[in-house]
């Protein structure tokens, strides 16, 4: 049975055994004179029955799904006969990906060699084996945990406890699901960049200032040692992420102060969600926008005052990226303004400062720790955006501070790295996850800071 | 020192500057708006003008003479004979009936203003109505790309016009014979994806964000609401509870492409998942978007007062029952609201999708979670890139449709608060 389907058929034995619960409590009770001997309600015993009927069947089914890919695999391989069993992981995925293949009906099985043609027959046997198992398995637990909680209903029972400190434990499991997320993201991207770091060395990819990610496919060929030095990703970043801050800060800032200090409340109320909109477009849609529109009018601009300028500029890929950031800008800066005290404000009005002097002179400088965290998490996000920079800048590292020029961001590499067809243990896909090792501990570094900052300054008026 | 200005007179005088400035500062805030806004117009103004054409389909109404000799076919409902059938044919000889000024020499010319997959639309009529045979019918065929480009965009300079001048001519005329027509593009809404651009439709990456969307709803809420309970509810005060919140607050902030790169090790590799299919997707989603839903839900049920919380406890309940009795339904319009919000948010997300493999060329409609599949960003994505002209329309008008499905998740958002919010 298909893991979509068993999940519906678990469900409903997780129904069924709320009912059997249920009506077991009722007639456990009705010798007794009524469910008010009972020591929690009805409902309790029912849900009782059904979380032991459903968590373990529902434990024993995600495990299953999760790890029948991979296991199968490793068997496919292990039945292989020894001369055929692939020496590299990359080597072995092919493997994998043609026996799949002749196991779908996609490629013929005449066209492979007979022991390819056998492993593909011992998938399909292997993977309808695993259904099998996996289905008898689930049902199995869920009727047998299922008939246990049922049958140790008692009147005595505290069932409501029980349910409730089962559910407690759910929900933090559930909280408990950042952390691992966070794990998951650390051993992911730590793991492949450690051997990253076995095949290229730290100091060549930090202070190199070479990228052309090639690896060669024979020994032979020509350029057959790829560079990996992250420097012109890294320029290029910043190059890119500073354009974006170049508009979205003034812009954000001054419609921030704008809407907070002299807007009335219509205007406030008609500008505000239309600012907030331009958070809401998709980052694909900006991509779109920047290479097919802005791109292409920098550079006939560009060429109009006899300036030679990329198709493919840091400008308009930074500068899309800015409109994109302005909301994010304007509504943190809105935040912080509003939370400066009114006597500040107050206080310099009555000495005569007009508004943009009070703005200036007593609100700007109260505020500026917050807006500084404000524009440090707005730098976090341009550096971490990808769909703007994968469609409107190039993938040519140069390393240059021209903003008409064509530079790659880190985001993009990433991309382009590990889009298509990849081995897994070359130094090509590996050098994707350092990239996103340096990016993930860049971000997170940036947040950290910005976070610290706009709590001290919270606190400093609250 | 009567020659000098007293201080009044000074503060007088500087008035006017002091005046101005003010004036200016309140002009660069104006600006700094109109920039904002201008550059949101600018960018619906150019997707609509970009694609609104991508909405319009050209088509040849022909009158088919479906001779059975000329088809090679003598009996439509043999499959062999229907796989064997010439049906260019007698396209490209309606169409010569239509075009009095070519001869059967342009016949090739001729035939390249059909649409290669003409000829399957008619088989499969055929294979329908096998009585069709040896009759003559009136039926509608796609154009070929380039004459829908041409009669879309005949004075655009962006576009090049690929027919040859006689091609245009010919076109012309039966434009105004009323042969070839624009009309409304079904067939955008019917298929999946194409190599032709005519052909080229978005049900194939709709269903496939559907699937997504299925799996990352189904997964987020409960797992988001109930880690929202918790943490609001529950959580004592401890190292463990601190440091669940450094995370969930970290994880909003990590750029989405990490994102991608987990679903890449954990779920294709380690686990051996298949690439490209809704349900890893959906999974890649759920943990990017997670820390969006627990941080609106807590706010939510923040804003529950204590009252009601105080009220319920002093008539017994216990806190699990206060908790799903009285704080969670009251919080329910809020969390909602942000649930949607934070769906709205993975729908329009590409890049993590990028890295599981959803950008390859699928052509057929996904039927299930395990099929492999694009989404409508991706989609957006995959035609943007292409060189033709006639896939950029196409990708501006899946923008429109992806953008109009964005404006009805927020309304809804904002539907539902403005309905169901309560203010204590």
């Amino acid at each position: 049975m298909q893991p979509a389907n068993l999940l519906i058929l678990t469900l409903a034995l997780v129904v069924i055994a709320y009912g059997l619960g249920y009506a077991r409590s009722r007639s456990l009770a009705m010798p007794l004179g009524g469910i008010r001997h009972l020591k929690s309600l009805p409902f309790y015993y029912g849900a009782r029955a059904a979380l032991w009927c459903g968590i373990p069947a529902l434990l024993v089914l995600a495990l299953w799904a999760a790890f029948q890919g991979k296991v199968i695999q490793m068997l496919v391989i292990g039945s292989l006969p020894v001369d055929m069993i692939p020496d590299s992981e990359g080597a072995a995925s092919l493997l994998l990906s043609k026996i799949s293949n002749v196991a779908s009906g996609a490629l013929p099985p005449g066209f492979v060699d007979a022991p390819i043609a056998q492993a593909a027959e011992r998938l399909q046997e292997l993977r309808s084996q695993s259904r099998l198992y996996m289905t008898a398995l689930v049902i199995a637990v869920a009727v047998l945990a299922g008939f246990l909680g049922w049958l140790r209903i008692r009147p005595r029972l505290n069932a409501r406890a029980q349910v409730e400190s089962i559910l407690k434990w759910i929900f933090f499991s559930c909280a408990a699901l950042a952390i691992l997320t966070t794990v998951g993201i650390i051993f992911s991207v730590a793991f492949e960049t450690f051997r990253f770091f076995q095949k290229i060395s730290f100091i060549d990819f930090i202070f190199g200032s070479q990228w052309s990610p090639q690896t060669a496919l024979r020994a032979d060929q020509v350029a057959a040692e790829g560079a990996f030095g992250m420097i012109p990703l890294f320029t290029g970043t910043l190059l890119i992420s500073f354009i974006a801050m170049l508009v979205a800060v003034p812009v954000g800032l001054l419609s921030a102060i704008y809407l907070s200090e002299y807007a009335n409340k219509r205007v406030r109320s008609i500008v505000k969600p239309m600012l907030e909109m331009l958070a809401g477009i998709p980052t694909v849609v900006y991509g779109f926008f920047a290479a097919l529109t802005v791109a292409p009018f920098i550079s006939d601009l560009a060429a109009s005052v006899g300036i030679d300028a990329s198709s493919q500029s840091a400008l308009a890929a930074g500068g899309v990226m800015g409109i994109m950031i302005i909301p994010f800008v304007s509504s943190l800066s809105d935040d912080v303004i509003n939370a400066v005290p009114q006597t500040l404000r107050d206080g310099s009005l009555a000495l005569g400062a007009t508004q943009s002097e009070t703005m200036k002179k007593v609100i700007f400088p109260a505020a500026l720790p917050g807006i500084m965290g404000g524009v440090l998490l707005a730098v976090s996000r341009a550096i971490g955006e990808t769909m703007i920079v994968v469609m409107a800048a190039g993938l040519a590292a140069n390393l240059t501070a021209n903003p008409l020029e064509t530079v790659t961001t880190v985001t993009v590499q990433i991309v382009t790295l590990l889009t298509g067809d990849q081995e897994f243990d070359s130094a090509k896909t590996l050098a994707a996850f350092a990239l996103g090792a340096m990016l993930f501990l860049a971000t997170l570094l940036l947040n950290v800071i910005a976070l610290k900052i706009v709590r001290k300054y919270r606190e400093q008026y609250d | 020192m009567t020659d000098q200005l007293s201080q009044a007179e000074l503060v007088r005088k500087s008035l006017k500057r002091r005046y101005r400035k003010e004036r200016r500062f309140r002009a660069y805030g104006i600006a700094a708006i109109a920039i904002a806004l201008s550059a949101l117009v600018v960018l619906f103004a150019d997707i609509v003008g970009k694609g609104a054409t991508g909405f319009m389909k050209t088509t040849l109404d022909l009158q088919v003479e479906l001779d059975g000799e000329m088809m090679y076919l003598d009996d439509a409902t043999d499959e062999r004979q229907l796989k064997m059938a010439d049906f260019v044919e007698p396209l490209v000889q309606a169409l010569l009936k239509e075009i009095p000024s070519a001869t059967e020499s342009d016949r090739d010319a001729v035939a390249d203003l059909i649409n290669p997959y003409a000829s399957v639309t008619l088989r499969d009529a055929l294979k329908e109505n096998p009585e069709w045979l040896n009759t003559t019918r009136s039926m509608s065929f796609l154009a070929h790309t380039d004459v829908d480009v041409y009669v879309k965009h005949a004075g655009d300079d962006a576009y090049s016009i690929k027919l040859s001048q006689q091609q245009q001519r010919w076109v012309d005329q039966l434009v105004e014979k009323g042969i070839v027509e624009t009309s409304f593009n079904d067939t955008f809404f019917k298929n999946g994806d194409s190599r032709d651009p005519s052909k080229a439709g978005i049900l194939g990456a709709i269903i496939g964000s559907l699937l997504t969307m299925i799996v990352t709803l189904a997964l987020s809420f409960p797992i988001g609401v109930a880690a929202a309970i918790y943490l609001e509810e529950f959580a004592p005060q401890n190292k463990l509870t601190d440091f669940i919140e450094v995370n969930i607050n970290n994880l909003a902030a990590v750029p989405s492409i990490i994102f991608g790169l987990l679903g890449l090790a954990v779920f294709i590799n380690l686990f051996g998942m298949p690439r490209s299919v809704p349900v890893v997707g959906g999974l890649v989603l759920t943990l990017m978007t997670l820390p969006t839903i627990i941080i609106s839900s807590r706010a939510a049920i923040k804003s529950v007062p204590p009252s009601i919380r105080e009220a319920a406890e002093g008539i017994g309940a216990s806190k699990m029952q206060v908790v799903l009795h009285h704080v969670l339904p009251l919080a329910m319009p809020g969390m909602l609201t942000g649930s949607i919000i934070g769906m709205a948010q993975a729908l329009g997300e590409t890049a993590p999708l990028l890295l599981i493999g959803m950008v390859a060329f699928i052509v057929d409609v996904p039927e299930g979670f395990f099929d492999s599949a694009t989404v409508l960003p991706v989609q957006v994505f995959l035609w943007a890139g292409s060189p033709e002209l006639a896939f950029i329309e196409r990708a501006s008008a899946a923008i429109m449709v992806l953008l109009a499905f964005l404006i009805g998740m927020n309304a809804l958002a904002i539907w539902l608060r403005k309905r169901l919010e309560r203010r204590w």
